[in-house]
Parts: structure tokens; C-alpha cells; sequence
């Protein structure tokens, strides 16, 4: 049983169809890396998710409630959050307000802000300062922490590493280490394929709207991954992997 | 002696300005709406308070009692049918729209309460002209320093509210980033509804003020605006605090024009508001400045 299925999912930006036909599945537990060029239809897809995007068409169920015309709002407090691209911190109130007013929809957790403070030490000191203040590193730690504060059944985290310093994503990415290994369902962007397959059990390719290749990590290398990235080969059987979130995902396609 | 005097009184007549600007000021500070029927709203919690004491005889405190939960749950219905929907058709439709519910309240409060002048004042009894002495020639109305007082504790309760509380951390947050407000769980329409109600509920305080202190009349509404207004602007726009010194500037300012030529009231208080619009974009700049260095000195 799958906790967060996608099903045939179309999401436009004006006459620009940004999604077209994505299907997916999460299962608990689970950390799907989602790769793909700009203007794949990756954040378009992860916000439709989060309810920020209002989807053409198509489904998307949490452990098989249909929210697909949910508001965004209440899909946080049934256990959808999204860390937004950017960051996307409230800049005039505190790192420690940040997390109360997302720890405020009140889902029961583990998560609150001495866990949260846990989880990314490098807040301790700075969760009487500004959002807007902070590092960019500083910056993605309460973004995520602030998701946290909601007690997600599912994380959407969309390009944590963007913008950062390299040793700023060395950090976020040790403590999202730790988050993968206590269980947490992921769904996250990532440009960079080498902390893609660091840390991802399954991994989906974007090309243009759809999903062009889908797989377990340990069964793709990053040549299948990078032709399909670039749309290499797309002559001889493009999509074969399309929406078998299934069993394993031995389905994806040879380029 | 005069000026003493002349500076205090300025400062209690800032205290009311404040109390009927702090309603505008946090209309526009959450949703960005400048309410051109804030002025209007203020009278029509003026003709309730003054209408429930008319008719049951109760005293006009406890009739504001009454009016203060009527006039939120009115904000709540105006976000949720008009404002609402304005701010969704573009950032200058709130104006409109605003504008249009001004003239309609000034002419159902004309239609239904005729063209006279009212007060509250004959139901406060001695409180409508009791005054402290000072000195023996400074005189405070005790009035004044209880509306200077309410406007202090109502803004100070706000700052509080929007400090420590779930909604008031809701609120700042929607004020800030309305998107990604949905998507840390907050119900933005209900937030904006709420603020609506917060701020309607200041306005009767506001409204019931003016009918203690002064006379009101269905077409006294834009004048008490402009006030607000000034008191807002000078103070900055959206800021609470500000508010309060922008209100006191503005009613300062008033009393020494008053008292260096006694048509120097309004003009006074006008120059200062103009004054303080063509100085702002220095004033501000030399704050981005300091701002500036004081993060150089952070970083070194």
C-alpha cells in the first residue's frame, strides 16, 4: 500500500503544460529522488503536491484519501509538507517563531522545536534572530526544520542544495541522513546526481513534463540517469519506465 | 506655561488619533488594504453606542461592550463578501470597493439617523469635563488620559497578541508570505477574516471615543480618516507603535498651530503630515544606511 500515489497528473502554467501524465508512488519509508533539467516540471509536480499548484488533471491520494482538491493548508495538517524551493522563510520573524507558527496546525509528533533544535544543532544560537538574517545554510535548516514542525507523513523537499555554499549542503544533507534513517517518507528534488543517489532508495527522471525513467537507486548508473536527463536516445523507446512505481521499478528503459 | 500645557493636551488628542488609526494601520499592515471606510465604520460604532445608551439607558461604556463584538463580527462578514473578493481582483480594487462602502454607510446612517449632531457626552455625565490640575494651570481631561490610555493598552495588546499567540504568529506570517503561509498549515482566509474582526473591533473603541469626546455626524467619517491617516503614515505605514507616535506628532503639532494663530489647527497638523511624506525617502535611507553598518559590524 502506497502512502502518497500519484495518478495521472497534469499540471499547467497557462497554456504551458508543465506536468503531463506523471504517475508515482511513495511507499513509507521510502526517499524518491526526483532529477531532471530546469523546466523538467519537477517544483510545478512538487508543488501540486503540497496544494500550492492547482492541477489540469489527474489524482494525487495520501494513503488513499483523494486530496486532490484539498486546500494547501489542510494537506499540512493531513501530513503533506513541503519544503519550498528558495527557502521561503517568513524574513521578519525569528527562526524560533518560523517553527511555532508551522508547529501550530497541532498533527501529533515527535516533532517539536527541541527536536527540531536536535536535528539541526547549528540553530541553538540563532533561534532568537530574524529569518532573513540568517546564512543560506542557517536559512535551509529552519526551512526544513519548519516543515518538520508539522509532523509530516510525507516531506517534500524541493532543491535543498540550491544556492548554498558547498559545506552548507554538506551539513543539510548529514542531517537529512538522520532524518532518512528514523523513517521519514521523502520526496525530493535534487540537480546534483552524485547526493541524489547518496541518499535515495528510488530515483525518477524528468524530461519535459513527463517521467522518463524510474528505478531502485542500487539497480540505475548514472549513465542511464544522465542520458535519460538529457533526453539522449529518446529514439529507441523513450518512457518504457512512465508511472511503474510498482514492484521494485525494474521497468525503467535501456537508453 | 501655555506651551507646557498646549504640548500635553496635544499629546492625549495624539492618544485618540492613535486609537482611530490603529484599526487602519493593521488593515493595511496584514492585508495590504488601505480602508477608505475606516472613518466611516468609527461613526457608525459611534450611532450604535450612541443609539443602544439612547434607547435602554445604559450607561455608554457598557453599551461599547455590546458594539465591540457586533463591529467584529462585521469586519469578518465584509473580508469574507467584499474585501476578499477586491483584493483578489488586483491591489487598487480594495480602494474602490472601500470607497463605495463609505458612501453607503454615510447615507443608511443619514436615512436612518437624519442629518443632526450627536454626542455620547450627556451620558458620561462629569466625565465628558472633569479635568486633572496641575500646577493650577494645566488642566488634563480625565477623559482624554483614559482614551490616551485605552489607545496605549489596545496597541500594546496588539504588539502582544501579534508576538505570542498562535493567530498573531499566523497573521504576521500570512502578512509576510501569504503562499507559503498555506503551505505551513495556515488557513489564510480564516487569518485574514480574523484580522478583519481584530481591526473592526478597534474601530468601535475608536468610534465610541469621538462620540465622548467631540460630535459626530453621518457625514463625519472622512475627517476622522484623514487623521487616522496621518497618524498612520507619519508613523509609518503598518507599524503598530509607530502609530501611537505618529498620532501624537500629528496631535502636537495641531495644539502649537492652534496656539500660535487659532486657525493654525489643521494647517499645523497638515504641514507636519506633508513635511514628514517629503522627508520619509531620506529618513528611510539613512536608516538602510545604518542598517548597513551595523551589519558590516556584524560581519567583522
Amino acid at each position: 500500500m502506497s502512502l502518497l500515489t500519484i495518478d495521472r497528473l497534469e499540471a499547467r502554467h497557462g497554456l504551458l503544460t508543465a506536468v503531463r501524465e506523471v504517475s508515482l508512488a511513495l511507499k513509507e519509508g521510502e526517499t524518491l529522488a526526483l532529477v531532471g533539467a530546469n523546466g523538467a516540471g519537477k517544483t510545478t509536480l512538487m508543488r501540486a503536491i503540497a496544494g500550492a499548484h492547482k492541477p489540469a488533471g489527474g489524482r494525487i491520494l495520501l494513503d488513499s484519501t483523494d486530496v486532490t482538491h484539498t486546500p494547501a493548508h489542510r494537506r499540512v495538517a493531513m501530513g503533506i509538507a513541503l519544503v519550498p524551493e528558495g527557502r521561503r522563510l517568513f524574513p521578519g520573524m525569528t527562526v524560533e517563531e518560523n517553527l511555532l507558527v508551522a508547529g501550530a496546525v497541532g498533527r501529533p509528533g515527535p516533532w517539536r522545536v527541541e527536536t527540531v533544535l536536535d536535528a539541526f544543532p547549528m540553530l541553538k544560537k540563532r533561534l532568537k534572530a530574524r529569518a532573513g538574517t540568517l546564512s543560506g545554510g542557517e536559512q535551509q535548516a529552519t526551512a526544513i526544520g519548519r516543515a518538520l514542525m508539522t509532523n509530516p507523513l510525507v516531506l517534500l523537499l524541493d532543491e535543498v542544495s540550491l544556492g548554498l555554499a558547498p559545506i552548507a549542503v554538506d551539513q543539510v544533507y548529514h542531517s537529512l541522513a538522520g532524518l532518512i534513517g528514523s523513517g521519514t517518507t521523502i520526496l525530493l528534488v535534487e540537480q546534483d546526481l552524485a547526493r541524489a543517489f547518496g541518499v535515495a532508495t528510488r530515483i525518477a527522471c524528468m524530461l519535459e513534463g513527463r517521467i522518463v525513467l524510474e528505478g531502485l537507486a542500487q539497480d540505475m548508473t548514472r549513465e542511464q540517469v544522465t542520458a535519460a536527463y538529457f533526453g539522449l536516445g529518446r529514439g529507441n523507446g523513450s518512457g518504457g519506465g512512465q508511472g511503474s512505481g510498482q514492484d521494485g521499478g525494474k521497468g525503467h528503459h535501456q537508453p | 506655561m501655555i506651551w507646557v500645557s498646549q504640548i500635553l493636551q496635544g499629546v492625549l488628542l495624539g492618544g485618540y488619533y492613535a486609537l482611530i488609526a490603529c484599526g487602519l494601520s493593521f488593515m493595511f499592515g496584514v492585508m495590504r488594504i488601505i480602508n477608505l471606510a475606516h472613518g466611516d465604520l468609527a461613526v457608525l460604532a459611534g450611532f450604535l453606542v450612541w443609539f443602544i445608551a439612547g434607547q435602554t439607558g445604559i450607561n455608554p461604556f457598557l453599551a461599547l461592550a455590546l458594539v465591540i463584538p457586533l463591529m467584529a463580527a462585521l469586519g469578518w462578514v465584509l473580508q469574507r463578501t467584499m474585501l476578499e473578493r477586491s483584493l483578489r481582483a488586483g491591489e487598487l480594487v480594495p480602494l474602490l470597493s472601500t470607497f463605495g462602502l463609505a458612501i453607503v454607510i454615510e447615507n443608511l446612517l443619514f436615512e436612518q439617523f437624519g442629518a443632526d449632531t450627536r454626542s455620547l457626552a450627556p451620558y458620561i455625565g462629569g466625565l465628558s469635563y472633569d479635568s486633572l490640575t496641575i500646577g493650577g494651570q494645566i488642566y488634563l481631561s480625565y477623559l482624554g488620559i483614559i482614551i490616551f490610555a485605552v489607545a496605549v493598552a489596545i496597541l500594546g495588546g496588539l504588539h502582544f497578541f501579534l508576538g505570542h499567540t498562535n493567530l498573531g504568529r499566523a497573521i504576521r506570517a500570512t502578512a509576510e508570505d501569504i503562499d507559503t503561509a498555506e503551505l505551513v498549515g495556515i488557513n489564510s482566509r480564516a487569518v485574514y477574516a480574523a484580522a478583519a474582526a481584530i481591526a473592526l473591533a478597534t474601530v468601535a473603541v475608536g468610534g465610541a471615543a469621538l462620540g465622548m469626546r467631540a460630535t459626530f455626524a453621518p457625514y463625519a467619517g472622512p475627517a476622522q480618516l484623514i487623521f487616522a491617516f496621518e497618524a498612520v503614515v507619519i508613523g509609518g505605514l503598518g507599524s503598530l507603535w509607530g502609530t501611537l507616535a505618529g498620532g501624537i506628532a500629528l496631535g502636537v503639532a495641531q495644539n502649537i498651530g492652534a496656539t500660535i494663530n487659532t486657525h493654525g489647527f489643521l494647517i499645523a497638523g497638515h504641514v507636519v503630515f506633508l513635511a514628514f511624506l517629503a522627508l520619509r525617502p531620506f529618513l528611510t535611507s539613512l536608516n538602510a544606511k545604518g542598517r548597513i553598518k551595523a551589519l558590516l559590524r556584524r560581519a567583522a
